[in-house]
């Protein structure tokens, strides 16, 4: 399959400014991909025809007359549902929002909108981003485009799912505990978490505030650079964000791993990673070490004890955060005689079961009496995992690592086994405690083939080495395939 | 090490109404989570400090000036309930 919709965000520029088509015309192949892939994959919520149209006329109408925005001008791209866009429907996959249409755009999506960047529409999540599989969707899960019986990751599964199958150039997830990384790990595509605070998340609906960070999916590591920084850069809207210079995301890109530092995490290396992922892993080490890079193995204690943490503070930080929607100021309402018994109702109508749960676990976790031996005990491994961290870059430039501990696996497999569920974020997670970037790059696909995630980690504020070593990896791994669409029609489309 | 949690107690501070069978579920996967989740305390964290935010910034300072704010009937226009101008809900306080 290939058409318009599958080129590469700097190929679609050149084509924009060379005349070979326009940005509508672009936007009309992806729109033509989605209504064949929709039926199959559920990557989308809401299509924004009449918006995304207006924006790619636009596009055309500026480089027409010389207002050129730069790489994402005219580019198709697609939006988790999490992220508030002014006008359109912003549901964060839960019953809570149906019908919500913010007052506002995020600061992310205003920077798109500045950037040229038309917007598709918004993509399917678990509901307010909590969820590994995108199969806690209020409106029915996202499916993965490698083997429809599969999820595609979560909670970004539906931006990886659309990069994936071409129904965008290049989408935004947010990421708390791998919500960007699995998925496009699971999917076959780029994800990126950058450095906590790179990116403003003013507007993105907050799930735990500490750990939240939005990041482009794509389907190269360059088109996931150019993503970043359209998006990146301090923002008086957000207090956490960073006030520095952004990072050289994509000035190393094409300087290899000759005589860079890698360190594997000997911790998610171990039992617990599936034996192709693993094997897949180990490959792509050797092939960067034989690129020249000085490999180490480096062990990160914390890392056993990281997941227990964060499925203690991400619910404490989402149990304080999802108190607003309580029925009075947008959302859900379901009447009762005391204002009370109204929110009580209306939450409980709400919130599908996963949020229902870590509110409850978050709630328990702070109350009186359990703080200290929870909460606490939980800030205390997180300062012990950056301390891990801040020791292993003393001696290496980057830390990899599987992705995932596995490839997709089968919908309905999980659901009724939280703590099966959480262990999908094993090897995500460290990354969130510290708040520095990883990011995952598809490497190969197992036996039944689905892709296999490969994850570069760096130090706060090290996104130049870090694409650096992805693109390397990319290069290396040379994954070119791409899943097979359900229909013939693909290929004109 | 089983966890002990009163889980109508922890409903109602998390202001959810659950039936007599979600408060059984939840009640019993809160228990396994927290089992696991408990492995935390067998770390010796004696003179580690909390980290509550990955970022070691202080305060964040911007310049005191006048903007605009989300116009009213925009903003109200999303509310399940408004009245001249104010979000409405049940009555809160009973009546002297």
């Amino acid at each position: 399959m290939t058409g318009l919709s599958d080129l590469s965000i700097e190929a679609a520029g050149t084509g924009l400014r060379d005349g070979s088509f326009t940005s509508v015309e672009l936007l009309a192949a992806v729109v033509r991909r989605a209504a064949i892939t929709e039926a199959h994959h559920h990557a989308y919520l809401t299509i924004d025809r009449d918006g995304a149209r207006l924006a790619a006329e636009r596009a055309d109408g500026e480089l027409a007359d010389g207002t050129d925005r730069g790489h994402l001008h005219g580019i198709p791209i697609a939006l988790k549902d999490n992220m508030c866009t002014k006008g359109l429907e912003t549901t964060a996959s839960s019953q809570m929002l149906a019908g919500y249409e913010p007052p506002y755009d995020g600061t992310a999506v205003a920077r798109l909108r500045a950037a040229g960047a038309v917007i598709v529409g918004k993509t399917n999540l678990d509901e307010f981003a909590m969820g590994s599989s995108t199969e806690n969707s209020a409106y029915g899960p996202t499916r993965n485009p490698w083997d429809t019986d599969t999820v595609p990751g979560g909670s970004s599964g539906g931006s990886a799912a659309a990069v994936a199958v071409g129904s965008a150039l290049g989408a935004y997830g947010s990421d708390t505990g791998g919500s960007i990384r699995q998925p496009a790990a699971l999917s076959g595509v780029v994800g990126v978490k950058p450095t906590y605070g790179l990116v403003s998340r003013y507007g993105l609906i907050a799930f735990a505030s500490s750990l939240d960070q939005i990041g482009p999916i794509a389907r190269s590591v360059g088109d996931a650079a150019v993503l970043l920084e359209a998006v990146a850069g301090w923002d008086i809207h957000d207090a956490t964000s960073y006030r520095g210079d952004v990072p050289a995301i994509s000035e190393g890109l094409a300087d290899g791993v000759d005589g860079v530092r890698i360190g594997v995490v000997t911790e998610l290396m171990a039992e617990g990673i599936h034996d192709e992922v693993r094997s897949g892993t180990q490959e792509m080490i050797e092939q960067l070490s034989a690129a020249g890079a000085v490999v180490t193995e480096v062990s990160l204690p914390a890392t056993e004890f990281a997941l227990s943490a964060y499925y203690l503070i991400a619910p404490a930080e989402c149990s304080a955060n999802l108190a607003r929607f309580d029925g009075v100021r947008y959302g859900l309402r379901v009447d009762g005689d005391t204002t009370e018994e109204m929110m009580q109702r209306s939450r409980a109508a709400g919130f599908g079961p996963e949020v229902t749960r870590r509110i409850l676990l978050g709630t328990y976790a702070l109350s009186a009496g359990y703080y200290d031996a929870f909460y606490g005990q939980a800030q205390k491994v997180r300062t012990l995992m950056r301390q891990d961290f801040e020791a292993a870059y003393k001696d290496v430039d980057v830390l990899v690592s599987p992705t995932s501990p596995t490839t997709a696996f089968p919908i309905g497999e999980r659901t009724d086994d939280p703590l099966a569920m959480y262990y999908a974020d094993v090897c995500t997670i460290p990354c969130n405690l510290s708040g520095d970037p990883a990011m995952s790059v598809p490497i190969s696909l197992d036996t039944a083939g689905l892709p296999i995630g490969f994850q570069v980690m760096a130090p706060a504020l090290g996104e130049e080495m870090m694409f650096r070593v992805g693109a390397a990896v990319e290069r290396i791994a040379d994954f070119d395939a791409r899943p097979a669409l359900a229909s013939d029609e693909v290929v004109s489309a | 090490m089983p966890v002990e949690i009163d889980i109508a107690k922890v409903a109602k501070l998390a202001r959810i109404a659950l039936t007599d069978e979600e408060q059984e579920t939840y009640g019993r996967q809160l228990a396994d989570i927290l089992e696991h989740a408990a492995r935390v305390q067998a770390l010796a964290t004696d003179g580690v400090k909390p980290t509550s935010h990955p970022l070691t910034m202080v305060n964040a300072f911007r310049p005191d000036e006048v903007t605009g704010s989300l116009p009213r009937d925009e903003v109200l226009a999303m509310a399940p309930d408004a009245v001249d101008g104010y979000f409405r809900v049940p009555k809160i306080l009973d009546e002297q």
